[in-house]
């Protein structure tokens, strides 16, 4: 039935809330966390989310008729309360899957979390997740390898991956920075990896590092006679660099590159992603200006949802904190959000923050990276929480020990190893942590000497984003 | 005064992979490995190469994967007949997992020379 242009400013409830609507398999789902200025009604904020998120404007305007909008408009069908909250409260909105561009996520963000975050109505949004339908999911060529393809390319098998990053992380030549990269991975690391700060600055241009880095991976592999890498920070000012980086890695027959996606930005992700694709190269994913985005509880973007994303998106590991380290991360949380990194079908579970039954099909897996403030004695809890899908990264803990950064990373193999032994064994290994590790250290002087380094050290500050359970 | 240093040399060493790092398991330790490899409903996998070798992909089946086997003497017997076999090859046992066509655990069990 035809409709009459009706100039003016209609509520955004009478088009955008409906509480009837059973939202379609292919629609895309999206829980926001919405805190409203005084006075205006739930409903109100909410609809106005919807419609500002997808084909609403403040007005009325006549060439809505021109189309039909019922199709195109995003539905707030659902408002739930926060758990011990009694400000915000939770809208979830379904968007038809036509108001987005195939295989990208750039699209998808620039609706969900584009205006509507600085609405006047509004005093804060978060976005808390996002239930991709699979005729979108299946658009996206996700990660570039997946999980099992890297475990074949690296030979790492049973066991998580150990990792650490370059330190200083800034200030090095490319000779000296090779050299800390050889004594790491011949000392027992499956990888290092550029700090995100390290492009090509003046005291170390990309092509000298990469070219020591090489031969340093080389000459460990030689040595020990195990696979060997190094993420190969490609990310640069412009598409155009990065690819040439890419290239240069590849050509020197290095396995891994490495992306920071959120300050590089989806779209440039996606096309690295895609080069890796196609030339063979495993990916590894930093996430700079995570923290700003995702760490207020009533404001910005859950991790969760970047997360996804970024699976999306392509890379074959990602950070996802440590939970036990010096940086932010709720256990329960950060245990949600690896699942959607990891996992075929993620279950609807509050418990552990996933709104929504996630569905990712034949997609491939992401590795969960844990790095940030970890050493030896946190080892036990890190093999429990993460699982064998993850790549464990110790900074400090590898360079700080006293005989160097070698013996640093065998401190850390010979305990990583000891806790998978012990838990493939039955032993409960965040209970008998201390009698495994100091069991594990008679046979290895470095690791005696790394639990003696590091056994006073702790990060035990409260976290600032809860999950909403009581 | 004697020079007294508290800094050790770290010397590398040439290791395979997972539990390379750890003293060679005893009899026990590896029955409990198996045991666990069997418990993950994994199937378990003998291979063996030539220590000139051991960075291939592909190493020697030992028979054919041991698909079902619940029996961890059988297991056992397997990977001592291929050490006795090929007593100058590493011999590493294969969890075997076809769900996700990888390998669950992997670790070698007797050193060739």
């Amino acid at each position: 039935m035809s409709k009459k242009y009706d100039a003016g400013v209609k509520e955004y409830r009478d088009t955008y809330w409906t509480p009837d609507y059973v939202p379609l398999d292919t629609d895309l789902l999206a829980c926001f966390k919405c805190t409203g200025q005084e006075g205006v009604p739930k409903e109100e904020v909410a609809a106005a989310v919807a419609a500002e998120s997808s084909t609403g404007t403040w007005s009325t305007v006549w060439s809505e008729l021109l189309t039909d909008l019922d199709f195109y408009k995003g539905r707030c069908y659902r408002i739930e309360d926060v758990p011990g909250d009694k400000e915000s409260f939770y809208a979830f909105i379904a968007y038809p899957l036509d108001l987005f561009e195939e295989g990208s996520i750039t699209n998808v963000l620039t609706s969900l979390v584009g205006n509507v975050f600085g609405f006047k109505a509004l005093r804060h949004l978060r976005l808390e997740d996002i239930r991709f339908p699979m005729a979108f999911i299946k658009t996206c060529m996700g990660p570039p390898n997946g999980i099992v393809v890297e475990r074949d390319r690296m030979n790492k098998y049973g066991r998580p991956l150990l990792g650490c990053t370059i330190k200083p992380k800034l200030g090095l030549s490319g000779k000296n920075y090779g050299r800390v990269v050889y004594e790491c991975l011949r000392g027992g690391l499956d990888f290092t990896k550029d700090d995100e700060n390290i492009n090509s600055q003046p005291f170390q241009r990309w092509q000298n590092r990469f070219e020591f880095v090489a031969e340093a991976v080389k000459l460990s592999e030689q040595e020990t006679g195990e696979k060997k890498g190094h993420y190969l920070n490609c990310t640069a000012a412009t598409p155009e660099e990065m690819y040439e980086r890419a290239e240069f890695a590849k050509e020197l027959g290095q396995p891994i590159i490495m992306h920071d996606y959120i300050t590089g930005g989806f779209t440039a992700n996606t096309g690295l992603a895609k080069w890796c694709r196609k030339n063979g190269m495993l990916l590894h994913i930093h996430r700079a200006m995570h923290a700003v985005i995702d760490r207020h509880p009533k404001h910005g973007i859950h991790f969760r949802v970047l997360a996804k994303c970024l699976r999306l998106s392509g890379g074959d590991q990602l950070h996802t904190g440590t939970v036990v380290g010096k940086l932010e991360g709720d256990r329960q949380s950060t245990l949600g959000y690896i699942d959607q990194l990891r996992e075929s079908f993620v279950p609807e579970d509050r418990s552990r923050g996933n709104f929504f039954d996630q569905d990712w099909g034949s997609m491939g897996g992401v590795f969960a990276v844990a790095s940030g403030g970890i050493h030896v004695w946190h080892m036990p809890a890190l093999v429990s929480i993460f699982g064998d899908d993850s790549v464990l990264q110790f900074g400090g803990g590898t360079h700080g020990h006293p005989w160097g950064s070698a013996a640093g990373a065998a401190a850390n193999r010979v305990a990583l190893e000891a806790c998978v032994k012990a838990r493939n064994a039955g032993r409960e290994i965040e209970r008998e942590g201390r009698d495994i590790l100091l069991e594990a250290a008679k046979h290895s002087p470095e690791l005696a000497i790394a639990l003696e380094t590091w056994k006073e050290i702790k990060f035990e500050f409260d976290t600032v984003d809860k999950l909403d359970v009581q | 005064m004697p020079f007294k240093s508290t800094v050790g040399d770290y010397q590398t060493v040439a290791t395979l992979e997972t539990f390379g790092f750890l003293p060679p398991m005893t009899q026990d330790e590896i029955y409990d490995q198996i045991a666990y490899i069997i418990a993950q409903g994994w199937s378990p996998l003998v291979e063996h190469v030539h220590p000139s070798r051991s960075m291939a992909t592909y190493w020697s089946y030992w028979k054919l994967p041991f698909f079902g086997e619940k029996d961890l003497g059988v297991i056992v017997s397997e990977l001592e007949a291929c050490h006795r076999a090929y007593p100058d090859h590493h011999v590493r046992l294969v969890g075997y997992d076809a769900y996700t066509q990888s390998q669950g655990s992997c670790f070698v069990v007797f050193e060739g020379r």
